[in-house]
């Protein structure tokens, strides 16, 4: 732990990676409060694979065409925002045949992603930090752009915290409100994929996933508001990631995975505490 | 109560005119050429078999739908225009079930899309007033707690509540008492002819046994649409003219094939 500390201290690649993650964090709880309550856990999913076609297609421009001015992280966000548009033009226009279509981006965005990295020379190994996470490689150009997505991304997921909670909560009695509620759904969906772009950095492509949904979890398993489930499930995602770089360090572990499964050891802390607290419950409630 | 109407009906204008509305679903038509007035103040219940469109009926009158032919109007506008002066009790929920709201938070999603209930936080005033209307159903006690703990009445009641706290003008609720058992549901319709001294009543129901004890008019669905005072008729007389047995009418599970016809 101390090696981790002094590394805090003295390297700055550390602190980029700490700041990402917890700047992340605070998206990550916000973000995955909605995404699990208006149960689209599966096209976050669909988003995140997407974003390997854009990391591979911006590399690809930026190394083989020489478009310095572009950063991977631009790639990124413009593959995420558009599986998000995709998906939700398919969902509002035709709502039965939405799962055939995430899982075909999902694995499009996956495909085209592979492609260009064949044909992008010796950057082959990126895959493998695109897919599980790159967070000690995080340079201070990627650190700028996820300040700024953070604080769009949770600016409006607070400002419109009445209208999402209520899509959430009954999608028809808000359209009689008179709410836009496609438009907001199309904003959500935009707002998840800025999201999963933001935990890319921190966990990769792969487990984004569950990053956007143990710490949920975890919160809803002690709180019953959502204003509530999102303080809490924030500071849970930095608690796992700041504990999930802290364990890795030192064994030189991958750090995404080693968050990933300290997020997991979490949720099922969270799940068997909250069981037998229940039985203990019953039982007294019958004495 | 603060009452504000952009659109003042002229005098004799229906709350709600139907002119030769004709609705289908995938091709297979569910209203025919349907004409109906509700005056302002009615109390009116909407009844039918299962399939029969009884909420399609409510889904037009809130702009949720829209006719194949014909034209729905509310005080004289397009629904979506009279929307601020709609309240609408909807049958189920499809949140998952421990979706984490509690009671008082539900009753303000009510104030959404009024004017000054845009970005942040709701203000001093969208609180009083979710407050009155829990209130006025008898749950401000329960303002603090989940809205999954609650029985099915008392989510029914917030849901009621919600409603309210817009004021509208016409309220529209979809099977209020199908989850309920009679003593709360006779409680549901002792609110809503309280409710109903003050503004317009619509329900959709099958259960014309309560029913027939407060409201003014049966709107019957079938094949054919017909309207019946209740003042000419008990409640037995209405079952069969609306082809529906008192008996069957409890328990949806007591028709084979969700065809009562």
């Amino acid at each position: 732990m101390s090696e981790f500390l002094d590394a805090v201290a003295n390297y700055k690649f550390m602190q980029y990676a700490l700041a990402t993650g917890l700047l992340a964090s605070v998206a990550c709880g916000v973000v995955g409060t909605y995404v699990t309550m208006r149960r689209i856990g599966y096209i976050a999913g669909g988003i995140s694979h997407c974003v390997l076609g854009g990391l591979g297609a911006a590399n690809y421009l930026i190394q083989v065409h020489g478009w310095t001015w572009l950063q991977p992280l631009h790639g990124a966000v413009f593959a995420a925002l558009l599986a998000a548009f995709i998906i939700g033009f398919v969902s509002l226009r035709a709502r039965e045949r939405e799962d055939t279509i995430i899982g075909a981006l999902w694995a499009v965005g996956m495909a085209a992603g592979v492609l260009f990295i064949a044909r992008t020379p010796g950057y082959s190994q990126d895959l493998m930090s695109y897919l599980f996470g790159n967070i000690l490689m995080v340079t201070p150009a990627d650190l700028w752009m996820v300040i700024a997505l953070d604080i769009f991304v949770v600016g409006l997921g607070v400002l419109l915290f009445n209208q999402f909670t209520a899509i959430c909560f009954d999608e028809e009695f808000a359209r009689t409100r008179g709410l836009r509620v496609d438009a907001l759904y199309m904003l959500l969906l935009c707002l998840t994929a800025l999201t999963v772009v933001l935990l890319v950095s921190v966990v990769g492509i792969v487990l984004v996933i569950a990053l956007l949904t143990l710490p949920v979890a975890v919160a809803g398993q002690m709180a019953r508001s959502m204003s509530r489930i999102m303080i809490l499930s924030s500071i849970l995602c930095a608690v796992f990631t700041t504990g999930g770089l802290a364990l890795s360090y030192a064994p030189n572990l991958p750090a995404g995975a080693t968050i990933i499964v300290l997020a997991a050891a979490a949720y099922l802390a969270a799940t068997l505490a909250g069981a037998v607290s229940r039985r203990l419950r019953a039982r007294a409630s019958l004495k | 109560m603060e009452r504000h109407k952009n659109t003042t009906p002229a005098p004799g204008e229906p709350a709600v005119r139907i002119s030769g509305v004709t609705f289908a679903f995938n091709g297979d038509p569910v209203l025919r050429n349907m004409s109906i007035d509700i005056k302002e103040r009615e109390f009116v219940a909407i009844v039918g078999p299962n399939g029969s469109g009884k909420t399609t009926i409510l889904k037009l009158i809130l702009g949720l739908l829209h006719p194949l032919a014909g034209t729905v109007r509310v005080f004289g506008s397009p629904p979506e225009r009279a929307r601020a002066r709609m309240g609408y009790v909807p049958q189920y929920i499809y949140a998952d079930v421990r979706f984490p709201v509690h009671v008082l938070d539900v009753a303000l999603m009510g104030r959404l899309g009024r004017r000054g209930a845009g970005l942040g936080p709701f203000s001093a005033r969208d609180r009083r007033a979710a407050l009155d209307a829990l209130d006025e159903v008898g749950l401000a006690d329960l303002r603090n707690r989940p809205f999954s703990d609650l029985s099915g009445g008392q989510r029914q009641r917030v849901l009621i509540a919600r409603a309210l706290v817009s004021e509208p003008d016409i309220l529209l609720l979809d099977e209020p008492t199908a989850s309920l058992d009679s003593e709360v549901a006779a409680q549901l319709y002792d609110l809503l002819g309280r409710m109903n001294e003050r503004m317009t009543v619509i329900l959709v129901s099958h259960d014309l046994w309560f029913v027939s004890r407060y409201v003014k008019r049966v709107l019957c669905i079938q094949k054919n649409v017909q309207m019946h005072d209740t003042t000419d008729v008990d409640a037995e007389a209405l079952g069969q003219l609306c082809g529906l047995g008192m008996r069957m009418v409890r328990h949806q599970d007591s028709c084979p094939g969700g065809d009562c016809r």
